[in-house]
Order: C-alpha cells, then sequence, then structure tokens
C-alpha cells in the first residue's frame, strides 16, 4: 500500500512548480515515486527521502579537524553565545527555507546586531539594484502563458537550470490568447554559447562575452530608429540588431527572461538596468514585460519578508539598531573579503561552494555555524553544523516564486525521528538569545 | 482584563451624539462600558479631546506592489529609521514604511482599524503575511475584482447567480473583506498596453464595458448584502477633464437602494476622489472640478467617499491601475514598476515628488481640501491620502489642521511659487468654511466604520462596542494655533485597542492583538462556478486550484463577518 | 578659524563609523565635549576619546572649524558625512563615505579614499590626493538624484560606477577611471585625465564628459558628431565631439535634441578593441597537479582542505566540484 500527495511543490528552484504528485509508503516515512517533476526535482526529494547518508544530529569541529555529534541543546548554546557575544555578526542564507523561518532569523538579527543577507548577493542581487535605479515592467508567469507571443531569453538556459520553465510558461504551453502555443510565438535567445535553449529559437544572438550591456542599449538606439556606430554591435551584425528590435516591436505581448549570464558578467547592474529600460521603452510600442530567472525556490521569499520587515531586499545592515543597506558595503562577500565581521551564521544557503576562497578562509577563521540538511562545503568549514528538516519535503510553509507569487510549500514525509527545523531551531536560538540580551 | 476610567475629556461622539460635551469614558472587558468598579484605573482627560479610535477606509499599506515599493526605493528610507525599543521593533520608510512602522505610526495617531485597498486575489497570501507582521491595528483587505475573467464573463451572460457564488468563493479563499474595483476594464486591457478611458469604452476581446461592470458588481453586492458596498476607483484616473467619467461612473449607483444587515447606507464607495476631479483638457490649463463632483455628491446620498488629500510630499504611487502609472513615469521619468496579474488586475509603481512650486501639484492640493469642504455630509466623506499615493498615511494631522483652519489654507496658498494660477484654478481661497472636531470624528471615526458596516463594533463610544478609546491633548475652545491640531493628533496621549492600552504619551507600549477582518458571505452551492473554477485554474492560472487559498494560519486571529446571503 | 587635532591612537578591531566627525558637530565644542562624541563599531558605541586624542577646540560656527585628522585611518567610515561648512583634513588613508552627502566646506585626504566618497553630493569641495574606489560621487542606491552641485578632485585613479546619476557639479580625475562612468548622469561635468575603461556615458541624458586619454571601445550608441573647439583648463583645444546616448530619452531646448556629450582631444585614436571579457576557467599545470598529489599523500583530505592548499599556494580559486573532481582523479 501506499499514499498519494497531490499538488506538491517543489523546493528546488524558482520556478516553484506545484503540481507534483509523490507517493510514500504508508506510514507516510519513504518516499516512493515522484511524478511531474523534472529531473532535479524529483531527485531533490528522493534523496531526502534516504536516511542513509544523513546527519540527523548536530556536530562540532574538534581541534583536529574531525567532527563530534552534540547535542540539538548544545548547539542551540553556541548559536545563541556567538551570535549574543558578537559586534557584527552576518546571518546569510535564507533562500532554501521557508518564510517563517526568516521571519525568526530577522528577529534574531534585530537582536543581536547583525547583517542578513541572502543568496541574491551571489545571484541576482545585481537585478534588484537595477530595479531600485530604473524600477520593473513585470507580470506573472501565467500572463505569459495566456498572452505572450515573443519570447526573449538572455543570458539564461532553462532547458538546465529551469527544467520545466519552458513547458510550463514560456515557449510552449497553449493559454488563453495563445491557443497555438510555441507555433504563435517568437523566440529569441541571446548568448555567446550555442546552449541548448538557443536550439529552440527562432533568433539566436550570439554576444560577444562581456559585451551585453552595449548590446542592449544598441537595441535600444535601434526600438528609436537611431543610428548606431560600427558595423559589429558587440559581436552582432548592425542589420541584425535592427532586425530584432523589429521583431520586438511588432509582436503583441513580449517578455525578458534574463540569468546569470548578464546578472553577473561585467557590468552588472547595468546590464539589468539596460534590459529594463528595453523593455520600458518597448512599452511605447507594443505590450512588454521582464522577469528574473530566480535561482534558490525562496530567494525571492528572503527578499519579501526583508522588505516588509526592514525595507530592503537583501545585504541589510542592522547592527546600529536601525537597518541600511548598500550592497558593495554590506554584502556578505564584501564584509567578509574586508573582515568587516567577527561570527557567521548560515542557512539555507552554501557560501563554502560559491563565495570566492578568500571569503571561504575568512568563514573558517571565524566562530561559525551553518544550518543545513547535508553535509556541504559550508558545514565542512563552519564550527558547527546543525541538521535539519527539509523545507518543502519534511515541513512546509511559505515560499515565493520567481514572479513574487507565494505558494505555501507542503509536508509530504516526516523527518528522521528527533530532528530539529529551521524554525524550531531558530526559535529556540531566538529564546536564548533574549536571555542572554536581557541580561 | 483592566478596567479604566477615561474622567471628564470633552468626547466626540457621532454614535452617542457627544459633540465635546464632557463625560466619561469606561473600559472593561476589551468593550465600551456603562460603569466599571472602583479598581479602574483612572485617566484624567481634563480639557482634552476623546474619540473612538479611526477607521481607515483606504490606504495601500500590505501586499505585493507595497513591499515592491518597499524593496525598490531603498532612498525612501535614508535617515528614517526609529531604533528596536522596549516594546517595539525596528521601524523606518517615510512614504512605504516597514509592516511594523505602518502599525505602530496608525496607533499613535489613534487610528485602530484599517483596510488594505487592493489585493491581488493570487497573491492574497503575501498581503496575509504582511498584515499578519503588522501590529496593533486591525486590518481587511479588498480584493480586486473589476478586472477579473471570471466576473467579466459572468456578466456578460448576464449570470448573476454565478457572480455572486464566485465573489463569496474569492472571498473565502482569499480572506478578503470587500468588492474593490480599479479602473474596471482598463487593467485588463494593460494587458495588451491598452486602457479603458470612458466607462463606455469596451474591454478588449470580453465585450463588455466598465459601466457593465460597475453595474454589475454593484448588483451583486447588493444582491448578496455584504458590509460594504463596493469599492470603485473609475476609470481615467489623473487626467485633466476626468471629472466627467467620475460622474458617468457614480450615475451608475442612482436611485439604487442599499440591501444589508449591517446599517449601511450607501451602495457605491468612491475612493480617493481628489485624483478624479479633475477639468481642463490639458496640464497647462488643468483646474478643480471639485466643486461639480462635491454637488452631485451632496444631492446623491446612497453614496460615500474619500478625499485622497495631496500632502505636497515625496512620495511612491501605486495603484492596480497599470496603465496609470505608465502613463505617470513617462510624464516624471522615474522608476516604473508594473505587475500583470494572470486573470485578475494588473498594477504600478512610480515615486512622484509633489513641489509646491509645481502648479498642478499646489492645485491637486487645493482640490483634495475643497472637496472636503464643499462636501456637506461629514458622514459620507472620510480624510485619506490614498497612502501612499497622494501622500504618507502620517500626514492625516496635518490635513485636519487645513480642513479645521481656514488661516492655515490661505497661509498656504499665499506661499505657493505661482499662487494666483493656483488661486485662479480653484475654488479653495474663497471657501471659509472651518471643520470641527466632531465633524473630524465623523471623517475618521462614525462615518468610515459606517460605510464597512462595522458601526455596531468600531468607529464609536457607544456601551457594547470594541473598546477603541483614544485621547488627544487638544481642548477645542483654547487652541490659538492650527499647529496644535497637527500636533496633538500626530501622537495621541492614549491609545486604547480593544481595551488594552497600546500607547501612552506619543509612544508604542503594547503590541496589542491584532485581528484580521474578512467577510465569510454564504451562498447556495454553484456547480457551475465550481467546474469554471477548476477549468480555468486547469488551462489558464500558472498556480494549481489546491494551492490557491489562504489557509488558516496566515489569518491567526481572525474576525470574521458572517453575511448569510442565501 | 579653530582647528581640532584628531589622532588616531588604535587601529579598530573591525571598522569604526564616525558619521560624528564633521565641523557642523564639533563647532562650540570644547576638546574634552568633542571627545565625549559618538563613534560606532558594529553593535557598539563607543566614545572619539576612546580612539582618538582631541586637541584645540571648535570654532563658534561650522565655517569657523578645521579638523585635522592624523593616525592609520584607513579603516574609518563616514568622516565629514553630511557637512555643510568648515574643513577637514586627513593625513592618511580613509574608507567608506568619507564626504557622503556633503553639502558644503571642504575636505582634503591625503591618501586614499574607498567606496562611496562624496555620494549623494550637493555642495563642497572634496579633494583626494590618492586614488578612490568604485562609486565616487554617485547616488545612493534608488536614488535619481546623485551630485547635485560641488567639486570632486581625485589626483590619482577612480574605480567603477563613478558619478551615476550625476545632475550638476564638477568631477576631476586625474588618473584613469574604471567602467561604467557617468551611467545615468543628467548634467555635470566629468574630466578624466587618463583612460577611460569603456561604456562611458552609458545612459546618459545629458552632460559632458571629457577624456584625454584613450576611451576603451566606445559604445556603439555614441555617434561622433564632428570636431570641436572647446575651453578646458582656461586654454581652447580641439576635441572630437560624441553624442549619445541613442538608446536614451533625451530632452528637447529650441526644438533641437539635447545629447551627452564625450569629448576626446583630436589626434588621440581609439583604443584597440580588448579582448573578449571572459574570465578563464581556472586549471592546474601537471606540475601543480603533482605537487598537490604530493602535499596529501597518503592522507584523506577533505574538498575544502585541498581547495584552501591550492588557493594558498597557487592562487587559484577553484570551486569545490572542481576540487572534487580533481581529488577523485588523484586517487586513481
Amino acid at each position: 500500500m501506499s499514499k498519494t500527495c497531490t499538488d506538491v511543490i517543489c523546493p528546488f528552484c524558482g520556478t516553484l512548480c506545484d503540481d507534483l504528485i509523490v507517493t510514500t509508503d504508508d506510514e507516510g516515512k519513504k518516499i516512493l515515486n515522484v511524478e511531474n517533476a523534472c529531473a532535479i526535482g524529483a531527485e531533490k526529494f528522493l534523496h531526502a527521502s534516504d536516511h542513509s547518508h544523513r546527519v540527523t544530529r548536530p556536530q562540532k569541529l574538534q581541534e583536529d579537524g574531525s567532527f563530534k555529534e552534540i547535542t540539538y541543546d548544545e548547539a542551540i548554546e553556541y548559536t545563541a553565545q556567538m551570535l549574543a557575544n558578537a559586534k557584527k555578526p552576518s546571518m546569510y542564507g535564507w533562500s532554501s527555507t521557508n518564510c517563517e523561518s526568516q521571519s525568526v532569523g530577522h528577529e534574531i538579527a534585530e537582536l543581536c546586531g547583525a547583517l542578513v543577507d541572502n543568496t541574491a548577493a551571489v545571484c541576482h542581487g545585481t537585478t534588484l539594484i537595477a530595479v531600485q535605479n530604473v524600477g520593473i515592467p513585470s507580470c506573472t508567469l501565467g500572463e505569459v502563458k495566456n498572452r505572450a507571443d515573443r519570447v526573449i531569453f538572455w543570458g539564461c538556459n532553462p532547458a538546465h537550470a529551469h527544467p520545466r520553465h519552458m513547458s510550463r510558461y514560456s515557449i510552449f504551453p497553449r493559454g488563453y490568447f495563445t491557443g497555438k502555443g510555441q507555433k504563435q510565438r517568437k523566440i529569441i535567445v541571446v548568448d555567446p554559447r550555442p546552449t541548448d535553449t538557443a536550439s529552440l529559437a527562432d533568433v539566436h544572438l550570439q554576444v560577444e562575452q562581456g559585451y551585453d550591456y552595449e548590446l542592449l542599449q544598441a537595441l535600444r538606439a535601434a526600438v528609436r530608429g537611431n543610428e548606431l556606430t560600427g558595423d559589429i554591435i558587440a559581436g552582432v551584425p548592425k542589420e541584425k540588431v535592427y532586425e530584432a528590435a523589429e521583431l520586438l516591436k511588432s509582436g503583441r505581448f513580449g517578455v525578458i527572461f534574463f540569468g546569470m549570464g548578464v546578472t553577473q558578467s561585467l557590468g552588472k547592474d547595468h546590464n539589468i538596468d539596460a534590459a529594463i529600460m528595453l523593455t520600458k521603452d518597448l512599452n511605447d510600442y507594443t505590450k512588454f514585460s521582464i522577469i528574473a530567472m530566480r535561482g534558490h525556490y525562496n530567494v525571492t521569499g528572503s527578499g519579501q519578508v526583508l522588505g516588509w520587515q526592514f525595507g530592503f531586499p537583501y545585504s541589510v545592515d542592522l547592527s546600529r539598531g536601525f537597518a541600511r543597506y548598500n550592497p558593495g558595503e554590506t554584502g556578505t562577500i564584501e564584509v567578509l573579503k574586508r573582515k568587516e565581521i567577527d561570527a557567521m551564521f548560515v542557512l539555507g544557503s552554501d557560501p563554502g561552494a560559491h563565495f570566492p576562497m578568500e571569503c571561504v578562509k575568512e568563514i573558517s577563521r571565524l566562530p561559525s555555524v551553518a544550518i543545513d540538511p547535508h553535509i556541504t562545503p559550508t558545514t565542512a568549514i563552519c564550527k558547527v553544523h546543525v541538521p535539519v528538516a527539509f523545507v518543502g519535503v519534511e515541513v512546509g510553509g511559505n515560499c515565493y516564486r520567481m514572479d513574487n507569487v507565494p505558494i505555501e510549500a507542503r509536508k509530504v514525509v516526516e523527518p528522521p525521528e528527533g530532528m530539529m527545523t529551521d524554525e524550531e531551531f531558530l526559535k529556540a536560538v531566538l529564546k536564548r538569545v533574549k536571555e542572554l540580551k536581557a541580561n | 482584563m483592566s478596567e479604566y476610567i477615561i474622567k471628564n475629556g470633552k468626547v466626540y461622539d457621532p454614535k452617542t451624539g457627544l459633540k465635546g460635551d464632557v463625560a466619561d469614558v469606561c473600559i472593561k472587558d476589551g468593550k465600551i462600558a456603562d460603569k466599571v468598579s472602583n479598581k479602574a484605573k483612572v485617566i484624567d482627560a481634563k480639557g482634552k479631546t476623546v474619540m473612538a479610535g479611526a477607521v481607515e477606509v483606504h490606504a495601500h499599506v500590505a501586499g505585493p506592489k507595497v513591499n515592491e515599493g518597499r524593496n525598490y526605493r531603498p532612498e525612501d528610507k535614508l535617515f528614517t529609521y526609529k531604533p528596536t525599543g522596549k516594546n517595539t521593533r525596528m521601524s523606518g520608510g517615510f512614504s512605504i514604511p516597514t509592516t511594523f512602522k505602518t502599525g505602530y505610526e496608525y496607533a499613535r495617531m489613534g487610528y485602530t482599524t484599517v483596510m488594505e485597498a487592493a489585493m491581488p486575489p493570487l497573491y492574497a497570501r503575501h498581503v496575509h503575511e504582511e498584515i499578519k507582521d503588522t501590529p496593533i491595528i486591525d486590518e481587511g483587505a479588498f480584493p480586486v475584482f473589476g478586472n477579473n475573467w471570471f466576473v467579466f464573463e459572468y456578466l456578460k451572460n448576464n449570470e448573476m447567480d454565478n457572480v455572486c457564488a464566485y465573489i463569496s468563493w474569492l472571498l473565502k479563499t482569499t480572506k478578503g473583506y470587500a468588492i474593490k474595483i480599479v479602473n474596471p476594464g482598463g487593467s485588463e486591457a494593460w494587458g495588451w498596453g491598452e486602457n479603458c478611458t470612458t466607462v463606455n469604452d469596451p474591454v478588449p476581446y470580453f465585450d463588455i464595458t466598465p459601466a457593465e461592470i460597475v453595474k454589475g458588481l454593484l448588483t451583486a453586492n447588493e444582491k448578496m448584502g455584504l458590509p460594504h458596498s463596493i469599492h470603485i476607483h473609475s476609470n481615467n484616473l489623473g487626467n485633466p477633464g476626468n471629472y466627467t467619467t467620475t460622474l458617468d461612473t457614480l450615475k451608475i449607483a442612482e436611485g439604487v437602494k442599499p440591501n444589508n444587515k449591517f446599517g449601511r447606507e450607501q451602495v457605491l464607495h468612491h475612493t480617493h476622489v481628489q485624483f478624479h476631479s479633475y477639468k481642463g483638457d490639458s496640464w497647462a490649463n488643468f483646474e478643480s472640478g471639485a466643486k461639480e463632483i462635491a454637488d452631485y455628491f451632496n444631492k446623491n446620498k446612497n453614496m460615500t467617499m474619500d478625499l485622497g488629500c495631496v500632502t505636497l510630499d515625496e512620495t511612491t504611487t501605486m495603484t492596480a491601475d497599470g496603465p496609470f502609472e505608465h502613463h505617470l513615469t513617462s510624464l516624471n521619468h522615474l522608476k516604473w514598476a508594473n505587475v500583470d496579474v494572470e486573470l485578475e488586475t494588473s498594477s504600478g509603481i512610480v515615486p512622484y515628488v509633489y513641489d509646491p512650486n509645481i502648479k498642478v501639484c499646489a492645485i491637486q492640493w487645493a482640490i483634495g481640501l475643497e472637496l472636503g469642504l464643499l462636501a456637506k455630509d461629514p458622514m459620507r466623506t472620510f480624510i485619506t491620502t490614498d497612502h501612499p499615493n497622494a501622500g504618507p498615511f502620517t500626514r492625516y494631522p496635518r490635513i485636519m489642521k487645513w480642513l479645521m483652519s481656514d488661516k492655515s489654507r490661505q497661509a498656504m496658498l499665499k506661499g505657493f511659487k505661482n499662487s494666483d494660477k493656483v488661486i485662479a484654478a480653484t475654488n479653495l481661497a474663497s471657501i471659509d468654511r472651518e471643520l470641527t472636531l466632531y465633524e473630524i470624528a465623523q471623517m475618521t471615526r462614525a462615518g468610515p466604520a459606517k460605510s464597512l458596516g462595522l458601526y455596531d463594533t468600531f468607529g464609536g463610544l457607544a456601551p457594547g462596542m470594541d473598546a477603541d478609546v483614544v485621547v488627544y491633548d487638544l481642548n477645542e475652545d483654547k487652541i490659538k494655533d492650527a499647529e496644535e491640531i497637527e500636533k496633538a493628533f500626530s501622537a495621541a496621549d492614549y491609545v486604547f485597542k480593544s481595551g488594552t492600552l497600546v500607547v501612552e504619551n506619543g509612544e508604542v507600549i503594547n503590541n496589542g492583538n491584532k485581528r484580521t477582518l474578512w467577510v465569510d458571505a454564504k451562498v447556495p452551492m454553484n456547480e457551475q462556478v465550481e467546474r469554471d473554477v477548476q477549468m480555468k485554474f486547469l488551462k489558464f492560472y500558472s498556480m494549481n486550484l489546491n494551492n490557491y487559498e489562504v489557509s488558516n494560519h496566515y489569518v491567526p486571529n481572525p474576525y470574521v463577518i458572517e453575511v448569510d446571503s442565501n | 578659524m579653530d582647528i581640532v587635532k584628531l589622532t588616531l591612537t588604535k587601529v579598530p578591531e573591525l571598522y569604526l563609523e564616525a558619521e560624528n566627525i564633521t565641523p557642523d558637530h564639533f563647532a562650540g565644542k570644547t576638546a574634552q565635549q568633542i571627545g565625549e562624541l559618538h563613534v560606532h563599531l558594529g553593535n557598539t558605541t563607543a566614545k572619539i576619546s576612546d580612539y582618538f586624542t582631541v586637541e584645540g577646540k571648535g570654532g563658534a560656527t561650522a565655517a569657523d572649524t578645521k579638523i585635522i585628522i592624523s593616525g592609520p585611518t584607513d579603516k574609518v567610515k563616514y568622516i565629514g558625512m553630511k557637512m555643510t561648512a568648515g574643513e577637514i583634513e586627513v593625513q592618511g588613508n580613509t574608507d567608506m563615505y568619507t564626504a557622503a552627502w556633503m553639502a558644503g566646506g571642504k575636505i582634503h585626504v591625503k591618501g586614499n579614499v574607498d567606496s562611496f566618497c562624496a555620494i549623494g553630493m550637493t555642495g563642497g569641495e572634496f579633494i583626494v590626493d590618492g586614488n578612490a574606489k568604485n562609486y565616487l560621487a554617485a547616488s545612493y542606491r534608488g536614488d535619481w538624484r546623485g551630485m547635485q552641485g560641488g567639486k570632486v578632485i581625485v589626483k590619482g585613479n577612480a574605480g567603477s560606477d563613478t558619478a551615476t546619476f550625476m545632475n550638476g557639479g564638477t568631477i576631476d580625475i586625474g588618473g584613469n577611471v574604471d567602467v561604467h562612468l557617468g551611467t545615468h548622469a543628467e548634467g555635470g561635468k566629468i574630466i578624466v585625465r587618463g583612460n577611460a575603461k569603456g561604456r562611458v556615458g552609458g545612459q546618459m541624458v545629458k552632460g559632458d564628459i571629457f577624456v584625454l586619454g584613450q576611451v576603451e571601445r566606445m559604445m556603439p550608441t555614441y555617434i561622433l558628431k564632428g570636431e570641436e573647439e572647446v575651453e578646458l583648463d582656461g586654454k581652447k583645444q580641439m576635441f572630437h565631439v560624441w553624442i549619445g546616448d541613442m538608446g536614451e530619452r533625451h530632452g528637447k531646448r529650441k526644438g533641437e535634441i539635447i545629447y551627452g556629450k564625450i569629448y576626446v582631444p583630436s589626434g588621440k585614436a581609439e583604443a584597440a578593441a580588448p579582448a573578449a571579457r571572459a574570465e578563464r576557467k581556472k586549471k592546474l599545470t601537471d606540475k601543480q597537479l603533482e605537487q598537490v598529489k604530493e602535499a596529501f599523500k597518503g592522507q584523506e583530505p577533505t574538498v575544502q582542505q585541498v581547495r584552501t592548499y591550492i588557493y594558498d599556494t597557487f592562487d587559484i580559486d577553484m570551486k569545490p566540484m572542481q576540487v572534487s573532481r580533481l581529488i577523485d582523479g588523484l586517487k586513481r
């Protein structure tokens, strides 16, 4: 016998598919099968359910470099002491957890005068900066499905990074005004490489690597019917730029999806700034929107909760008892590089794998705690590793999709016995921090 | 629960008819009481003003566009922050404060109930997450219906039962309070970059007009007997000459009688009327149409309005009226955010600087006040700024000052750079009416509570009502300088929310026990609507139907108004 | 003019936030009163006198007050923030936000400054003898009102994002600037005496940029309008004038469209187009591989141990995935 859970939310990428069907054993302990998910999403469920490789109790780094098991209470005490005693602790991650946990984390951060930052710092933070400079005309993914006849993928490769994006929202689906699906859409891919997504495109603009900004501004000039200097613009023949501009203007509803290819290449926020302004310009001729291909399934949610509690979407510095924000100063990579913090708390992210080595070394030098269901390159360098239940598999909670639509994740199986969730652990730390700060 | 007696204050309460009479107000078990025991704590309000907690009828304080506004305007927070306090979280932001600041600032001004004016149903969970994090004040949210595909199709086919069943389902699913209509049809047209600027412009592909949408939803609202009426932001907002569109919209309600068990007397609430009362045909000959609107409004008793007063600040405009924001960004070139929401609505955000030295801004300022002064019935006219569109809600005390003091208005008028032109384009210079504190109580307490169908609970000081009571350090008989009015209303001496003392001497001392108001309207089961909902989610939504409903734990302390619409 | 001498006596453990060091805060105060003013380090609050020796006294007004700061001030932020009058002279280097939101007076830093200096400046004079890092005289995040007035002189180089959203005033850079100079500018004048790294005047609406060295690859949205004689540093010179950004909106004056302008001295050729801006994949040479193998012989090192070793020894930052594969390879 088995049990079936429908409408399950996938805690992998920002596409946040919510139509998974998960079959578990009768006791709701082991996942037997996952339907509708992409290969990565399905693996995430099955992997979580295989308890053989899971660490189920906190462990602490010993002087000889090995880890020794400690109790949750000891881990809570270490974490609370570390945060409460630090002059400027950093609390980083928050992208692979639910909004409820983020909220508790923020309260701890406020009490301890910490920096709170999420993975946007190494991903779409530049997008957020661009939005702060020029705004963002956008729409929900359902609008794309129902209306879009011009779809641009700029510096992103959903075929690999957001596998179901194209079938659910952007290229193939048939919506209210798009009954013919893909046939009704023109697909443009801008990428220096011939990717799998590019192979689906009607037009592939092979931009010279690192010149997206120039190409975007050139497109804006072409949309306005202005002159351009040079015959080859950022690797693309000038005629092709004008043709692409006409193609965009001739649609009834267009959308630009963009990813790390533009957010983290030279120019960063300026590339997105120009892409947003291109979108804005196109609204003088037709209807156009732009959507960031957010990575982690709830990095968007972290930005939302930070937003309504402190007014800024990431890299928030609470050290002075009020909130400040300025990536370039308050970002986690910068403060690690500049040795501006004295304790590091990581939850729901893996900076040990994604940060520059200079920062990784600094984390390993500092008092540090990593909260993660897995053993990761981050847990390997932190003083204490606290394993927790998987959000979206073993515990539910609210998450935000890449278009900011909130979807409540579901619990499908029980975590290994005695394991805490992010939220429970944080609440215990908060309680202890309050005690410490009261003295 | 503690007992309190507020002694010897000058009480202004339309519910009990007190017009500044000296009286005691008793609080017991969270309610207003006839009397209290001798253990009651005594608050001496001698020479001070006592009113019920104020009720906000229309503000954008929670949800996706509010938060996008926060996140995309870091500069709005610069140097505004107040650090963590003994009972308070850190709070900041000027035009779009954080949720904590929103709760604290409303409470400090004596506001205890607030309605979020536009909730996109797909984002309802987000709205409730923010409401949950807004301390002290009771809140409800209005889901938007005016550009909803279900509504369009049922109305087009004249299926009134289905409209009602769908409204009932959506209010329950989103935990919503009332039917909000924003730029009917126009926000759907914006899906194609178009707009509906009159009540007769057909909505592209849907074969329906704004007038039909408004009429249909109004009919459904009265058929269902909901506590609030339809709450409308009509077409053509913010454009010179739009007062005719506004009148066309109001005329839809002419002669319709209200049907409800909540004591509500209007069938239509028109919001932020200032933005809809413009004459002229360009920004060059732009002038006030407040008189025309107020005249119509004074004659037709079955409608209410809120003002949407411009406060001449740097602020952030945000509305479910997507095409308007696009228009605005083309005028001021400031950053533009837009979100079109599948099957439901659109929305936009643009920062705006209402500069007193710019003629148009100064005229807008005058129009809001004119409406407040020309409208004869304060029970039907409510003070708002359409926060944050015409200015932040923290400026309400300033608006009260302007409405209560002709001298302060004239000083403003004379101080404008284009003073002569502003005076010529408006009527304000010739209006010397000064509102009384009793009228302010009508406009901010009794009136809005009544229009929301909540006048048995909120907005008054009759025994049995919720003990939301405010004491201001202001004596109407002894006001020497109008600035005293602004000062007193900015930070109340005492604020009680449901009998709990939450503000003392202008500072928040308790986070109260906030509730979320929503309306559960029971209508007969309707299989057709159930099938339609399932079909539309399967084919056109990007989310599964089973993940759409806002589950109860996002509304941890609900205040459910049940309506038997059978 | 009264002089206050501040000498930093100990290097702060983290970074010191010292927005109170301005003539505005010091005016009318004795040395002791000045010493009582707060500085901040993380979530702790200290007094100026905990870190600095204070000599002299403030003048009657800010305008009558001069502050001379010496000592290792590399880790001090916010010096001269929001100052409106008077003078500050710093003998060494300063950190971020020096002269931020400055409205008047004069700040002279004899060493280098870090990022975000003179952001949101509305008036006064800010002089740096050394180099400035990124976002010099830019706007604060999200603000469309960047530098609005005053003068910034940097004798060395400046980093990227200089003068973003500039609306007025003058910036004079003696050396080179990194990418994105004068982005979104809508007024003001920028002079770069060295080379500019490219993307000069991107999205510029209005304003003048002089680059006396070379521009590495002019934006394709700038058009060479012709040659013009323009006065600079008191003498008339011939410049090639480029107008743009053709992708951006522009206002009109008397029926004529007003563009942003980039002036490059006649006779200076455009710098050769640089190679593609790609980062090459980092790989170890065979010899380096051998060395790694040797170092961990007979051990079971973790990924992070090997990664750290490679970084420390060869200055190559490899991703954990790469290192993991490398370890697997070494085992075989």
